[in-house]
């Protein structure tokens, strides 16, 4: 135990975001002076089809205790369809990770666009309050990540 | 069984074909082992019975590759495969020649030890019978007890392809295929993970579940990727074993034909088909009935989509 542990749980949250519509909507939410809270760490992924599974394994392994995955509105990739496959992924993936006994609340995906600096920084709030309640994940993690 | 090395025997001689790909007895008596018959000689070896549950179909993306035409025996739900694997063009249809052989269900060595028989030296069957001779005399078994988990949920004795066909099946289909999954999605989830743990905590990765899986078929596997840190070697964690299982089911999710392979060869009787029949039930529930391998033409569901798919959050609100 490090002296320097917190007493107060502070969650970390991984956001994957599109390119073309969330991370812009993530920076529009910056620059309107919007507030979320700083867990959520975003990583840019050049379509919310870019999504691997094993991506969101990883990050449960290395401590995240929830990933939100953002992308483009159904009709509106930047790619014509990817995120139409993302959805039937990220579905199947969800039900998997609920089959196996790992929350629901755990995993999320939303739609924003560019746009939607305020529904960025909604749904932020409310995925990072939404993990707090759920608590620290301990189902998915690698004991040896953990500091 | 003469039937099938008959028919070999003349088409070998005939040189339609190059070879046989058929089973032939291993080490065991209830092991028949996959094998290639090239002559008359090696043909006297092949056997066909009750314990000749390995699906040939994977071997033949090999065959494939060979010289000249192979003639395979296949099963009918290992006819599955078979399109599955036209349909991803890992096969060649060309270079086989399909013998759909009859099947009245496949046994399963675990299932009649767990009836309480040890230390068993023979088994042969007789109609609904199973005579075994065990070191503590002869017994005999209900053929329907010692079938194997999958044969339970038969999809049906109908070859999807074929170019012949020999012998007689017989209907062995008699439990709810999802019962497996739908009990434990009953659970809560402390009790659905602590039921993974219990299981998956015995894999020792052998990866014999994905060496002999019909659709995973890449040439390179994610598994056996240096940069991945769990390749080569047993499962360090819980972690690890969860993420392999997981990977493992969702890279065949929507190619998946349920033929129960993976868990007819786990040697530490992980129940594997739990994983692949969850994804297949809700491919099902959501994107409308499929069966992966009916025929070699359809798209599969997951490298389709439709403008009215289900939101992710359907999980959540599905409870």
């Amino acid at each position: 135990m490090s002296i320097n542990a917190k007493t107060e749980f502070e969650p970390k949250i991984v956001a994957l975001c599109c390119n073309w519509c969330s991370y812009a909507g993530a920076d529009l939410a910056g620059s309107s002076r919007l507030g979320y809270p700083a867990n959520i760490k975003i990583i840019r992924v050049p379509c919310s089809c870019r999504v691997n599974p094993m991506f969101i394994l990883r990050a449960f392994e290395k401590g995240a205790d929830g990933v939100i995955i953002c992308g483009c509105h159904p009709g509106d990739c930047h790619y014509s369809t990817g995120n139409y496959y993302a959805r039937r992924r990220m579905t199947l993936l969800f039900s998997m990770l609920d089959y196996i006994g790992v929350e629901q609340g755990r995993t999320r995906v939303e739609w924003v666009s560019a746009a939607e600096g305020v529904k960025f920084g909604a749904t932020m709030n409310e995925f990072a309050a939404k993990i707090h309640s759920l608590g620290e994940n301990v189902r998915l993690g690698d004991l040896r990540c953990r500091n | 069984m003469q039937e099938l090395g008959k028919r070999a025997s003349e088409l070998l001689a005939a040189g339609s074909v190059a070879r046989v790909l058929g089973w032939k007895t291993g080490d065991l008596a209830w092991g028949p082992v996959p094998a290639y018959f090239e002559n008359e000689e090696q043909l006297s070896e092949l056997v066909y019975n009750g314990f000749c549950g390995a699906n040939l179909s994977k071997y033949m993306i090999e065959a494939s590759k060979l010289k000249g035409k192979t003639l395979v025996f296949l099963k009918p739900c290992d006819t599955y495969s078979f399109n599955q694997l036209i349909k991803e063009h890992r096969v060649d249809r060309e270079k086989a020649l399909i013998i759909g052989v009859g099947c009245h269900g496949k046994l399963d060595i675990e299932a009649i030890k767990k009836q309480g028989i040890k230390g068993i030296e023979s088994i042969s069957e007789e109609g609904s019978e199973l005579k075994i001779k065990t070191i503590y005399g002869d017994k005999s078994l209900d053929y329907n007890l010692a079938l194997l988990e999958r044969c339970h949920v038969c999809k049906g004795k109908e070859h999807r392809i074929y170019d012949e066909r020999l012998l007689e099946s017989k209907e062995t289909g008699d439990k709810e295929r999802f019962a497996g999954v739908n009990e434990i999605e009953a659970m809560s989830p402390e009790e659905k993970f602590a039921f993974f743990q219990k299981e998956l905590s015995k894999c020792i990765r052998c990866n014999a579940c994905r060496n002999v899986c019909p659709a995973c078929s890449c040439r390179k596997c994610v598994f056996d990727s240096n940069k991945f840190d769990s390749a080569q070697k047993a499962n360090v964690d819980s972690f690890e074993e969860k993420m392999f299982h997981v990977i493992r089911a969702f890279h065949v999710a929507g190619r998946c034909t349920d033929c129960g392979e993976c868990s007819r060869v786990c040697p530490q009787g992980i129940p594997l088909h739990l994983f692949n029949r969850k994804f297949i039930k809700d491919i099902d529930q959501l994107y409308g009935e499929f069966k992966a391998g009916e025929d070699a033409e359809t798209k599969g569901p997951l490298t389709d989509f439709s403008f009215e798919d289900a939101e992710p959050g359907v999980v959540a609100e599905r409870g």
